[in-house]
């Protein structure tokens, strides 16, 4: 593999990670945290949709952002055939 | 059946179930003994992760913790399961594609140094070290209450148990007995939440039941729940009452300190392929939250549950009397981890906030709140008592909480052995050792980290809630951040590393030790441990995230100013980013 495909493989490697480092703190930072007041409005079994996103909601964002990222790469690892 | 019979069934059985996969899964090589010989299948390791990760503090306090405050305490639900999407990006893959046996081994070679790699092991035993304490006095616990003996027998029961599967087989056989214990913990904690969840809201599915009606009053289960808390003077459950800021700093540090836990991330090199560290990573956090989303469901009605006890004939009727208390309090009395006090002798238990009591309090001579101590570690090992429910569950609960604290002991114990025997030994003191010899050396030293273990455990310094957040802070501010720019940044050096490390262990600690004493003695702290003497406000248990960011700067200043890293590392440090190749690493 030359270099210049194994800078094109990291770079892209690091964007999808950039992109679901920023929805992890979106939703537990955010959403269930600091942006909780902005969320107020939307009920939720007796409170609001923040309560949800720091109790159940940023835990299940969490398991989809791991298994899209896995995807994402046992795709990339085969177009750049660094698969093993 | 006698209650004492049931558990004793119970513990006995997983015990011995423990024992035989020891006996099958024994190590015969270094590679065995270290990394399960990379052979384990990811969604068995993702398992096994889940039990070495969720320890006595996520089985039996956390619900607890989450029960007394409410939403203030969500930080360790987001806090101790945001660190796996970190080491599922950052970290598991491209160490597993290293392909070496223990963390400071990683940070040793990356920085072709062995200063870094005795700053990492200082780290890791620090960490290790005051981890394993909480897990060894949470299966103490868990003995005395449950199979009524005294917590020291039970401790060298444990540590025996222990002793039997880690010195024997190793990472191999502790991973096999680690998802055996899985298995039982999560049965565990399901079973009793289900029922409760049931019997409060009609929906067989606790994290569902949380969101649902309250059978009894007919509204949301939340929205009772801050009513009768509001009516008896504490704060409501799902609002928040304390600072934004810490609780963002306290969970960012929780989720570096996850990521940056050697015992944790040394599960990953056990996984044949990368591909699989990424896959284990995804399976390691669907079975922890099997049990995180659970927890809130059960933290609340636990809550309520116990309210509703306390007065059976509603806030405005008459409270429970001493002489009617049920018997999982007079079990839990002799403890001493729950206590009454009848402050205006009427025979009856007034449970309520003093700082804000009810109006009636004054008319009917209320003299203070009654329920004088409710430790939070009650409130799971409990739950099945409180809810009324068949023997054998209290049993199965009695196995969980053991099989929770003693996987998670087993991780830390061989995290600590191979530090020892591979880093400090094989590749520090005694290079020529043979692979036999570095073998026999790596049960050894597990064996004294048993022993160190369990007198710790029988001495526990009085301040073990603070010991783990100091665990934390370390993990966060000095491993993790080396770690990922070992991998990120091609050109740090040595020095950049052994600085950042050093800044980021010594800052944490410093910090620390400030607020909560000098190795915690109390009275030794320089400044009174209030929010005003925080500087800026942050918390001393919320510095891990500070002393991480610490860490990089002044790693990146160091760099700046030194030469970057020679090309052939920088080359290694390309091969680490791609998969292909990984394969080989096995044999070395």
């Amino acid at each position: 593999m030359s270099d210049k495909s194994t800078d094109a493989y990291w770079k892209a490697n690091v964007r999808v990670i950039t992109i679901c480092m920023v929805i992890w703190a979106l939703v537990s930072f955010g959403f269930g945290i600091v942006l909780r007041p902005l969320l107020a409005g939307i009920p939720i079994g007796g409170t609001d949709l923040g309560f949800w996103f720091a109790q159940q909601g940023s835990i299940l964002t969490f398991i989809v952002l791991i298994f899209y990222y896995r995807s994402y790469m046992n795709k990339l690892d085969q177009e750049f055939g660094v698969e093993e | 059946m006698d209650q004492y019979i049931l558990n004793l069934i119970f513990v006995g059985g997983s015990f011995a179930l423990y024992i035989g996969i020891a006996i099958w899964a024994r190590a015969g090589s270094t590679s065995d003994f270290y990394a399960a010989s990379r052979g384990v299948n990811p969604v068995v390791n993702g398992a096994a992760t889940a039990a070495d990760w969720m320890s006595a503090a996520s089985f039996i306090s956390m619900a607890g913790l989450i029960a007394a405050v409410g939403y203030g305490n969500s930080t360790f639900l987001m806090g101790w399961t945001g660190g796996y999407v970190l080491l599922a990006m950052l970290l598991a893959p491209y160490l597993r594609k290293f392909g070496r046996f223990t963390v400071p081994d990683f940070i040793g070679d990356r920085f072709y140094s062995q200063t870094a790699r005795l700053v990492a092991v200082i780290s890791l035993l620090i960490i290790s070290i005051t981890y394993v304490i909480g897990q060894m006095t949470g299966a103490a616990v868990a003995f005395s209450r449950f199979l009524e003996v005294d917590s020291t027998t039970g401790l060298f029961i444990a540590s025996g148990v222990v002793f039997c599967y880690a010195v024997l087989g190793g990472m191999k056989g502790i991973t096999y007995t680690q998802l055996a214990q899985y298995v039982v913990l999560i049965i565990a904690y399901t079973i009793p939440a289900v029922f409760i969840s049931l019997q409060l809201t009609g929906n067989p599915l606790p994290p569902l039941g949380l969101w649902s009606t309250h059978t009894e009053t007919g509204q949301p289960l939340l929205t009772t729940l801050n009513q009768v808390l509001m009516d008896l003077g504490f704060n409501d459950y799902t609002g928040n009452h304390g600072s934004t800021f810490n609780m963002v700093l306290f969970t960012m540090s929780l989720m570096v300190g996850t990521a940056g836990l050697p015992h944790v991330i040394i599960r990953f090199f056990t996984v044949p392929r990368v591909a699989d560290a990424r896959t284990s990573a995804g399976w390691a956090l669907v079975f922890i939250a099997l049990l995180y989303t659970v927890a809130p469901a059960v933290g609340a009605m636990a809550r309520l549950n116990i309210i509703t006890t306390l007065w059976p004939q509603g806030i405005e009727g008459e409270p429970l009397a001493f002489d009617a208390k049920p018997d999982w309090m007079l079990n839990w009395e002799r403890t001493g981890l729950l206590r009454f006090e009848d402050k205006n002798g009427d025979g009856l238990i007034q449970y309520y906030n003093e700082a804000r009591p009810p109006a009636r309090a004054a008319e009917e001579g209320w003299a203070g709140n009654e329920m004088v101590l409710f430790n939070n570690d009650i409130l799971v090992l409990a739950n099945p008592e409180i809810a009324q429910l068949p023997g054998w569950v209290i049993g199965l609960i009695a196995a969980g909480g053991l099989a929770a604290a003693l996987s998670t002991a087993a991780g830390l114990l061989l995290a600590i052995s191979s530090a020892v025997s591979h880093d400090l030994l094989k590749k520090m003191i005694a290079p020529n050792i043979s692979e036999k010899s570095e073998l026999l050396a790596a049960r050894i030293s597990m064996a004294f980290a048993i022993a160190l273990a369990t007198w710790l455990g029988l001495n526990p310094p009085g301040f073990a809630a603070q010991v783990v957040a100091l665990a934390f802070g370390l993990a966060a501010a000095s491993l993790f951040p080396a770690i990922m720019m070992g991998i990120f940044s091609k050109k740090m050096n040595s020095t950049g590393a052994i600085v950042g490390m050093l800044v980021g262990l010594l800052s944490t600690v410093l910090y620390i030790f400030t607020y909560l004493g000098w190795f915690f003695v109390p009275g030794t702290n320089m400044l009174p441990n209030t929010p005003d003497n925080w500087l800026f406000g942050i918390s001393p248990l919320s510095f891990g995230s500070v002393g991480a960011v610490l860490n990089f700067i002044a790693a990146y200043i160091t760099l700046s100013m030194t030469k970057e890293a020679p090309a052939e590392i920088q080359e290694l440090v390309e091969s680490i980013r791609v998969p292909k190749g990984a394969g080989a690493a096995v044999d070395h």
